[in-house]
């Protein structure tokens, strides 16, 4: 359970980070990128993967959350542990609160980071739904500049992302809605069913709603773990807008789950058959909507 | 390949080492210095036996490079007894009482990270102290002992005595 050899290069910018992933991208050698480093050396010890070079990211200028107009500027480095901690984003984005505070555990969150999570895109990760139904934009910055994509955009496949071998993803901006919040509410939560032993989601789901009054103005429901990569639900954000989220209406949300994802797109191992990810993302739809409508 | 020079606090001595890229911080730590408090179970980042401290934060150290740490403090539960002066410092001597160890292996683990939780939440629940300890796994008490062993801990550990590892969350 040793890495395999390799260089191990340390950068203290993003902009130094960059380059030196450039300078392997022109060379032909493969370079990863550590920033917690809890996906990447666990499958470095695996010899799942061996990259020529590892490039340490380390630098203070992506840690931390800030507010900004009306979004919430998440730095790629901040950790799983700063993000469920922080009263900040309890307060503005609290699915992606809740998420984070259901990666792994205490050690694992003291240390992974919230872009290095979504740049693994693992297929069960829990911050991708939140970050998804946050509709989230992600800054990237590469060889050419600066780019923003759109969450919705960003997942292309089971571990694979829009993110370009010399790019880096730096931050997160979780818009928080100023009109829609001062209008009425904006309420989210996140809930999955775990795996019990190995301690992520068979199929979880994060809601946020925008209500005025009771009634749903803007819902944005996403699924994580259900299929190959983390997907909006749109029969189920169509099924709630423009209505109360009373006990029928998650009731016609959860029987639209499914709509659109079809069969064989569900992920199916040992743990968990497709059809029964296809039951969970119901049921986890109905109590993510509970959570956040309560 | 590269061989790379880097400086602990480890215990609160300094040290220096020259560790290889894929060196792992446990392994620096057991094999290079002599600091076998931290143990190595499963060597995939889901046991907790290789818990140590790092810049105040409870983490797994097979799942850490050594030279990512360079120029960090950590902290092995072989501190724990030197700071109560050679005594069972409050966390162990109550793992002691309460039966919290059968073969041990898991107990260097369990005490830094119950160290962590009492550090943030002087009082904790048993159903916090679980969630707490969801990353540490032992494969012989069962957890019953090793919960109530964390809940006598919390009566006895004086925040003031602790080191002010709560400096370590910025």
């Amino acid at each position: 359970m040793f890495p395999a050899e390799f260089d191990y290069e340390r950068a203290d910018s993003v902009a130094e980070a960059v380059d030196r992933l450039a300078a392997h991208a022109e060379a032909g050698t493969e370079a990863e990128l550590l920033a917690g480093g809890h996906g990447l050396v666990p499958a470095m010890k695996a010899g799942e993967r061996a990259p020529d070079a590892v490039v340490d990211l380390d630098t203070e200028e992506l840690v931390g959350v800030t507010e900004r107009d009306d979004a919430l500027a998440v730095g790629a480095l901040t950790t799983y542990a700063d993000l469920a901690d922080s009263a900040l984003v309890r307060e503005r984005a609290p699915a992606l609160a809740d998420a984070a505070g259901a990666v792994g555990d205490v050690q694992i969150r003291n240390r992974g980071t919230l872009g290095g999570n979504l740049v693994e895109a693992h297929p069960a990760a829990d911050p991708p739904a939140a970050v998804l139904a946050a509709d989230a934009t992600l800054v990237l910055v590469g060889p050419d500049g600066e780019r923003e994509v759109p969450a919705a955009d960003f997942f292309v496949g089971e571990r694979e992302t829009v993110v370009e071998p010399a790019e880096i993803l730096t931050e997160v901006r979780v818009a928080t809605g100023g009109e829609a919040t001062e209008a009425g509410t904006n309420d989210a939560g996140y809930v999955r069913r775990t795996h019990p032993a190995t301690g992520y989601a068979l199929v979880g789901v994060a809601a946020v709603l925008d209500r005025d009054g009771e009634t749903v103005t803007d819902a944005r429901v996403a699924a994580t773990a259900a299929v190959e990569r983390p997907v909006r639900l749109p029969a189920v954000e169509a099924a709630l807008t423009g209505g109360p989220v009373d006990a029928d209406a998650r009731e016609a949300a959860a029987a639209a789950a499914a709509d659109g994802l079809d069969d064989g797109r569900f992920r199916s191992d040992p743990s968990a058959s497709g059809e029964f990810r296809r039951q969970l993302l119901a049921t986890c739809v109905e109590r993510a909507l509970a959570a956040a409508g309560e | 390949m590269a061989d790379h020079d880097i400086t602990l606090t480890v215990d609160d001595t300094e040290e220096s080492l020259t560790v290889e890229s894929r060196t792992l911080l446990v392994h620096a730590l057991r094999d290079q210095l002599g600091y076998t408090a931290p143990n190595v179970g499963c060597e995939s980042g889901k046991c907790g036996a290789c818990t140590v401290s790092l810049d105040g934060d409870a983490v797994k150290s097979c799942t850490i490079l050594a030279v990512e740490a360079d120029g960090s403090e950590v902290r092995t539960a072989g501190a724990l007894a030197d700071e109560a002066g050679g005594e069972l410092h409050p966390i162990q001597a109550a793992f002691h009482e309460e039966h919290g160890l059968q073969c041990g292996y898991c107990t260097p683990g369990m005490l830094m990270t119950t160290e962590e939780l009492l550090d943030g939440n002087p009082d904790p629940s048993r159903e916090a102290i679980r969630r707490a300890l969801k990353g540490n796994v032992c494969r012989c008490t069962g957890y019953g002992n090793i919960v109530d062993a964390v809940e006598t801990a919390a009566e006895r550990v004086d925040a003031s005595d602790r080191p002010d590892s709560a400096t370590g969350d910025d």
